[in-house]
């Protein structure tokens, strides 16, 4: 049975009581996204500034539970110094991540939490803890709050729509 | 009558079969009937029996058993006709659901009746169910949308209630918030709103669950109610208008069974009810409704408000003393101005926190913003954990919901 401790793991917590790059930045020369999940309200805002091809500053603003906040607030540190593609990079591997139809997760509790091991998963750090979401279907959409208002962001940057 | 000290919660929970089972190891404590209510076995078995025994389609066939199932519609009408108080079955319209009824008067009585030199009166206690038809019209049409404020404890601030309705032509209220439990003095806005020629309509989807109906002593001109939150299935609700406003509204669907005549060069609508419903209608969710009734017509409307009443009143009162100043009860603070809907802000867990660890003890509760972001600005919040309480809830559910929070309380203590 997944239990809280699969959802609320202690870097999750750390991350949702002392959250990461939180603030505003100037717009422009940053440029901003806002994220709204209708169902509960929980919004976040991507400010993202872009010199080159890197992301050289990032702030989060907004507010929700702690899975939208620290999900943001961990994205935020995982993109920050790095180049637009290795961010869309980190976009789409958290994004598959939290498929849950890629775990096939079917309503059984018995979900394997060994899908850590899997090949190609390894490249997430600290946001795998984040994993233990898909056992709680309702609340992805809280997790991937965050990552799709980056990936707004990073559109309004002027890298173009993500491919 | 019944009374509360008769109602037996232990023999009635006993007849909801999904409150025997379990989740996550516990007994399933189910407080989300504001969102929709459990079923009793009789709703189940009625709509099996409609199934394997006479299902066929309604107003159509001379055969046995497509004659029994037009009987088993009709017979619906006419229990929720006396359920509503309502004076004739032929004011009742099925619908899909209370929003489809809201909609209902909003295309067929609203554009018929209204322009742009009108004014629409709405309360913020209003679900959006109540809002957004009426904002449609008001783009549409140029109808101007007006509110009745809120104050502090969610209940509705009747102030400046004579210069709102000033040009109004329709007032539309909840019998009951689904927020904050409030319950707004709907006979005394039908008389201020009849004053000045107004119509009225009554969102009753929270009210009809807990309380006796009675459309008449309202004295309103719509009622719209739905089944699911009522111990009926989802799927079937149905609007209560006077009869002679209903006779002057035009259909709001076409199709089938909803016309008297079709030529090439057009079409003739029936009579009312059946000019407002068009196509095959729910008829197994109808006939599930109306063993729903007949449940709580057994069951005694007095003797659940009675039970809700006393049970609100020790739920306000064990989380009031074990929680002190944590725990925020949205709305009225007495029982004498609400139901029992809880809107609960603990301490600063989010809504969506908290309903996931209460979901580990069994405990069931919504979090969000309920359909209801007007209020929800008001109040302050964007989102709260609701706990509902209806017939089938005891003390023993209020206990353990208080030892969820207090769990809640100790896993996000930092």
């Amino acid at each position: 049975m997944a239990g809280l401790e699969d959802l609320y793991r202690e870097i999750i917590l750390d991350h949702y009581r002392s959250p990461r790059n939180r603030g505003e930045l100037e717009v422009p020369p940053a440029t901003v996204a806002e994220g709204f999940n209708p169902l509960c309200g929980d919004e976040i805002r991507v400010f993202l500034q872009v010199d080159g091809a890197v992301i050289s500053d990032v702030r989060i603003g907004g507010q929700g539970c702690s899975i939208s906040q620290s999900s943001a607030s961990m994205m935020s540190t995982a993109v920050l110094g790095k180049s637009i593609d290795e961010a869309r990079d980190v976009l789409r591997q958290f994004k598959e991540m939290m498929s849950i139809h890629e775990h096939g997760l079917g309503g059984s509790d018995d979900a394997e939490s060994g899908t850590a091991e899997r090949p190609g998963s390894s490249g997430l750090g600290d946001l795998e803890a984040l994993r233990g979401v898909v056992k709680f279907p309702v609340r992805i959409k809280c997790a991937t709050l965050g990552w799709n208002t980056l990936d707004q962001a990073l559109t309004n940057s002027g890298d173009g729509p993500n491919p | 009558m019944s009374t509360v000290s008769t109602l037996d919660i232990a023999a009635l929970k006993a007849k909801f079969p999904l409150l025997q089972r379990e989740v996550h190891g516990h007994p399933i404590v189910y407080l989300d009937s504001g969102a929709t209510s459990q079923k009793p076995q009789s709703v189940l078995d009625a709509m099996d029996r409609y199934y394997a025994e006479i299902n066929a389609n309604v107003h159509r066939g001379a055969y046995h058993i497509a004659e029994r199932s037009t009987t088993a519609m009709e017979d619906a009408r006419t229990a929720l006709a006396h359920f509503l108080g309502a004076p004739s079955a032929d004011e009742v319209v099925f619908t899909k659901n209370a929003t489809e009824a809201v909609n209902l008067v909003a295309h067929s009585w609203g554009r018929t009746n209204l322009t742009e030199s009108d004014a629409v009166l709405l309360t913020m206690l209003e679900h959006h169910a109540n809002i957004v038809p009426w904002q449609q019209l008001a783009a549409e049409r140029g109808v101007e949308v007006r509110w009745i404020p809120v104050d502090d404890d969610g209940r509705l601030d009747l102030t400046d209630l004579d210069a709102l309705l000033d040009g109004v032509r329709l007032l539309a209220v909840t019998a009951a918030s689904n927020v904050t439990g409030a319950l707004p003095p709907v006979r005394h806005l039908a008389d201020a709103a009849h004053a000045v020629g107004a119509r009225v309509l009554v969102d009753a989807s929270q009210w009809i669950p807990h309380q006796p109906t009675d459309v008449s002593a309202w004295d309103a001109d719509f009622v719209v109610v739905t089944g699911h939150k009522m111990c009926g299935p989802t799927g079937i609700g149905a609007l209560w208008g006077r009869r002679e406003l209903l006779d002057a509204m035009p259909p709001f669907m076409g199709g089938g069974s909803m016309i008297q005549n079709v030529t090439l060069d057009g079409f003739t609508p029936a009579d009312v009810p059946t000019r407002f419903e068009a196509g095959t209608q729910p008829i197994a969710e109808i006939v599930g409704w109306h063993a729903a009734i007949d449940f709580l017509g057994d069951v005694g409307m007095e003797a659940v408000a009675a039970h809700e009443r006393s049970l609100t009143a020790y739920a306000l009162r064990t989380l009031t003393e074990r929680f002190g100043d944590d725990l925020v009860i949205h709305g009225p603070p007495t029982v004498d101005e609400r139901g029992g809907t809880l809107s609960l802000a603990y301490r600063d867990i989010h809504p969506h926190d908290l309903s996931q660890v209460l979901d580990q003890h069994g405990v069931c509760v919504r979090a969000g913003h309920h359909c209801a972001k007007p209020l929800m600005k008001v109040l302050g919040v964007n989102a709260t954990a609701r706990a509902s309480l209806y017939l089938y809830n005891d003390e023993t559910d209020v206990d353990t919901l208080a030892d969820a929070l207090a769990d809640a309380g100790d896993f996000f203590a930092f």
